[in-house]
């Protein structure tokens, strides 16, 4: 017997359930045992249902996405379910809520965790009638025996459910798509009314008794350590009791808390105000003269350099050669550059955590709790199952928050001062400390033939690698090469991408999309100006490009590998035809200061086309009235929430194309709020967003990243057809369009 | 001593004057539902009324609000505006929602049927890195009754 007893507060699970109240670990009281068939799920004898929810929410919706899976399955009403977010805990698998991941890889551990309880049910019934379980079937929160009609709630039947064995994997029954009640249909929120009403709980927001509150001056060029710090200043101002050092991290990064001199107060503008009155010298070290304008020259000439290949099909060389020579064949060369781009999640890193007998417990908003527990306990010296990571709601993450630096801070400030501390960034720090997404320069070349086919294509980029943060001499693309590199989808006969060195003295990271983001700008772009030159209607040329319907082969680690997830460039051809339909493509014409753009690329496997809409007025100002997205993400199970997550995109896509750019002088970052970093507000927002989602019951995939990647492209390739101006380097508002 | 209402309620404060509303609001009241985002007046997270106007707590002096009538999202009951909200699945993340909501309470106060250009004038000083400004939009619309 695999029965499992959990002793819970009557609360739930983690006693963070019920809205508004913030219920702390350390609250706890033993109270009524649950059934609990499964990590994921558990039953109370009233019947109440709770499910887990391990995935952190940054606002794509998983929080309902994924217990609606076990919900459909165990067939309750979703009403009826209680939804608690996990602590960090490797029993629930990855909680990394990274890379467009969620549903990919959690739809089936969910359906197997509801079609686990609801046989349990069944067979608990048909244990108590004497017939047998085939004859039982689970459905709204009762057992019917079919051959009679007889019924019993699930809730009579907890107990005898919770003594028999917990069933294998082939045991089980899966409803068919007909039966869903939830999957594939709209669902509100599980925190709706609680954001709509202020109560939602945050990182920001999260509160431990006899909490002191520190903010942190951290070196302004990175490497950097405290030469003397005079804090006499700043113990003056009112509310602050101390200050406290941090050591400087060493490379690699990781995750490592930066360092610096905290003030503590308390209250969060007392500790911030008594960090100003710092005095604090720097022994800056050798990254102190660092330039970003210098830096692009460098990362430009390393692109324009053969650099390491990531995938060679043909012979590239060869066929240059042959078109330079050859009347009627055309060469072009073209450069692209996308800057450093900051995540600017509204709400600020920001962590509590106490260090009490050896143990921490923290509160925060983490992409990644399991990350969270191995980096504190290393920054203060225990093992990572004495470290418990509650999870709040996360006010945005965008891949920021997967990096859980500033829990390290708050529990080592914790086990200096004896108090629970809690750490919150202010807009500058955020800005100045971030993660970056990295800048890249990219080199395309490309012969082409009498109708402007290419016969040959060579691409090469130059960026500064994540893996620089977890290896100090990491200088080419790791993971990045399959996000829009090695896996070209175009039917070319000779095709190299290479990958030039680069290295930066910042933090790098993941932002959502990440490298898709300056390769589909790269590819997206250079396939528009191939089809310009030729003077081609787009649509057609980027069909004809994608050839014919076939399965592209990325064995051997190029792009993914998954056997579940070909690379089908029939999908990839049928998105854009949907957009183009959607959008009416054939009936629209550029010119005179309105364009229409388009592009298409796969990333978290999912296929994605985007016609982008643009008004460019007298003085070069643009305007998106209309964005149309052709959406092929597999099966969807929330495509309310899908069509969010395409809508959000088409702005975050915006502010990349258009506004973002983050610059380094004498080694400091340059911008530091959004004065000066900005993002797309309401009016610079695309005004209308239609997102076309392609019904399909292949495997799910991506939904949270995959929209960012075509803006750019689209938007620019918009702004050539209503202007003529060719951007190729972002962001669009320090270019001239007029 | 500083005296003011807040959400019909008053309250003291005998800290330093120069505090902004917000942190008094979140810190010492723990009405955490309004927000820090940016602490300048950039982005309106932590947009609030005083007096029935919408300001930026962070820019709001415990000093200027002496004596003045806050309302907070946490003190907003029912509002035809939070109902729109819903009703249109506003929110992603969520963190940015209560400015967005004080903001909208804020426009549809002073122009009730208001259009395209009012909307956008009102709320781009309310950023959403989510992007649901569209959703937004029509939430206004839907709770001022006009036609999207």
């Amino acid at each position: 017997m695999n029965r499992v007893e959990l002793v819970v507060s009557r609360r739930g699970f983690l006693g963070m359930f019920s809205a508004g109240a913030f219920v702390l670990a350390t609250d706890l009281k033993a109270d009524a045992p649950i059934w609990q068939p499964n990590v994921y799920l558990g039953m109370e004898s009233s019947g109440v249902v709770t499910i887990v929810a391990h995935r952190s929410e940054m606002g794509t919706g998983i929080k309902t996405a994924l217990p609606m899976v076990a919900a459909d399955e165990l067939d309750v009403d979703f009403k009826n379910v209680r939804v608690e977010q996990a602590i960090g805990d490797a029993k629930y698998g990855s909680q990394d809520t990274d890379g467009s991941n969620s549903i990919r890889s959690f739809y089936e551990p969910l359906r197997i965790a509801g079609a686990t309880a609801r046989l349990m049910l069944e067979r608990a019934a048909a244990a108590k009638w004497a017939v047998s379980a085939a004859e039982c079937k689970g459905r709204n929160e009762q057992v019917v025996h079919l051959p009679t009609g007889r019924k019993i709630a699930y809730r009579e039947l907890v107990t005898q459910a919770a003594s028999q064995a917990v069933p294998k994997k082939d045991e089980l029954t899966y409803k068919s798509p007909a039966e869903y009640r939830y999957i594939g249909k709209a669902q509100p929120i599980v925190d709706l009314t609680d954001i709509c009403t202020g109560k939602a709980v945050f990182g920001i927001d999260a509160k431990m008794p006899g909490m002191v509150y520190a903010s942190i001056e951290r070196s302004p060029v990175m490497g950097g350590k405290i030469a003397s710090v005079d804090d006499s200043e700043a113990r003056k101002v009112t509310g602050v009791s101390q200050t406290v050092t941090l050591d400087p991290l060493k490379p690699p990064y990781g995750f490592q808390a930066l360092g610096g001199v905290a003030v503590i107060a308390d209250n969060t503008w007392s500790a911030m105000q008594g960090r100003k009155k710092l005095k604090v010298d720097w022994d800056l070290g050798a990254n102190a003269g660092f330039d970003s304008g210098a830096f692009k020259k460098t990362l430009q000439d390393s692109a324009r350099q053969p650099g390491k290949v990531a995938r060679n099909v043909g012979d590239v060389d060869g066929e240059f050669a042959k078109a330079e020579s050859t009347k009627g064949s055309n060469i072009h060369e073209v450069e692209y550059y996308v800057p450093m781009l900051a995540h600017a999640p509204m709400e600020p890193p920001a962590a509590v955590a106490e260090f009490k007998d050896g143990k921490v417990i923290a509160w925060t908003c983490t992409q990644n709790p399991q990350a969270v527990q191995a980096t504190v306990a290393a920054a203060v010296g225990i093992k990572p199952a004495d470290v418990t990571c509650h999870v709040t709601l996360l006010g945005g993450g965008f891949g920021r928050k997967s990096k859980p630096d500033y829990v390290a801070e708050a529990a080592l400030l914790s086990k200096k001062i004896g108090k629970p501390v809690k750490v919150v960034w202010s807009r500058e720090e955020d800005i100045h400390f971030d993660y970056y997404h990295s800048v890249a320069a990219m080199y395309m070349k490309a012969a082409t033939d009498a109708k402007g086919r290419p016969t040959a294509w060579l691409q090469r980029s130059a960026f500064p690698p994540i893996e620089m943060m977890f290896d100090a001499t990491a200088k080419y693309g790791g993971s990045e090469m399959a996000m829009g590199w090695n896996d070209l989808p175009y039917d070319i006969p000779n095709h190299r991408a290479e990958n030039g060195p680069a290295t930066a003295p910042v933090r790098i990271g993941w932002m959502r999309s990440v490298a898709n983001i300056f390769h589909a700008f790269g590819v997206q772009s250079f396939t528009d100006e191939l089809a310009a030159a030729a003077n081609r209607d787009r649509v057609e040329y980027l069909l004809e490009m994608l050839g014919s319907q076939r399965v592209i082969d990325l064995a051997n680690g190029r792009g993914g590998g998954d056997q579940r997830y070909p690379l089908d460039v029939g999908r990839l051809r049928h998105v854009v035809e949907l957009a183009a339909e959607k959008s009416e493509w054939a009936k629209k014409k550029s010119g005179a200061g309105h364009g229409f753009g388009i592009a298409v690329h796969r990333s978290f496997l999912s296929y994605i086309a985007a016609v982008v809409e643009v008004e460019v007025d007298a003085k070069g100002k643009v305007k998106i009235p209309r964005v149309d997205f052709a959406v092929d993400a597999g099966m969807v199970v929330h495509p309310e929430r899908v069509t969010a997550q395409f809508e959000g995109a088409a702005v975050f896509g915006t502010s990349v194309a258009m506004m973002g750019e983050i610059t380094l002088g004498d080694g400091r970052v340059q911008q530091g709020n959004f004065n000066n970093y900005p993002v797309a507000r309401m009016p610079e927002a695309p005004l209308m967003t239609h997102v076309h989602i392609v019904p399909s019951s292949a495997a799910p995939a991506g939904v949270g990243e995959p929209g960012v990647p075509v803006m750019a492209p689209a938007i620019c390739n918009a702004i050539f057809a209503a202007t003529g101006k060719r951007v190729r380097d972002l962001p669009v508002r320090k270019q001239k369009l007029v | 001593m500083i005296e003011l209402r807040v959400n019909g309620t008053a309250k003291k404060f005998d800290g330093d004057v120069d505090m902004p509303l917000l942190w008094f609001l979140r810190d010492v009241l723990e009405l955490t539902g309004t927000k820090f985002g940016c602490g300048l007046g950039l982005c309106g997270a932590c947009t609030v009324h005083v007096n029935g106007a919408a300001v930026r707590s962070c820019q709001t002096t415990m000093k200027a609000a002496a004596g003045k009538s806050v309302t907070t999202i946490e003190g907003l009951a029912h509002h035809p505006v939070q109902t729109a909200w819903e009703h249109g699945n506003v929110p992603q993340c969520g963190y940015c929602q209560s400015g967005q909501i004080m903001q909208a309470v804020a426009l549809l106060k002073e122009k009730p049927k208001p259009t395209d250009k009012d909307i956008d004038d009102i709320m781009q000083g309310n950023i959403c890195r989510c992007g649901t400004y569209q959703r937004i939009r029509a939430a206004i619309k839907t709770a001022a009754g006009v036609r999207a």
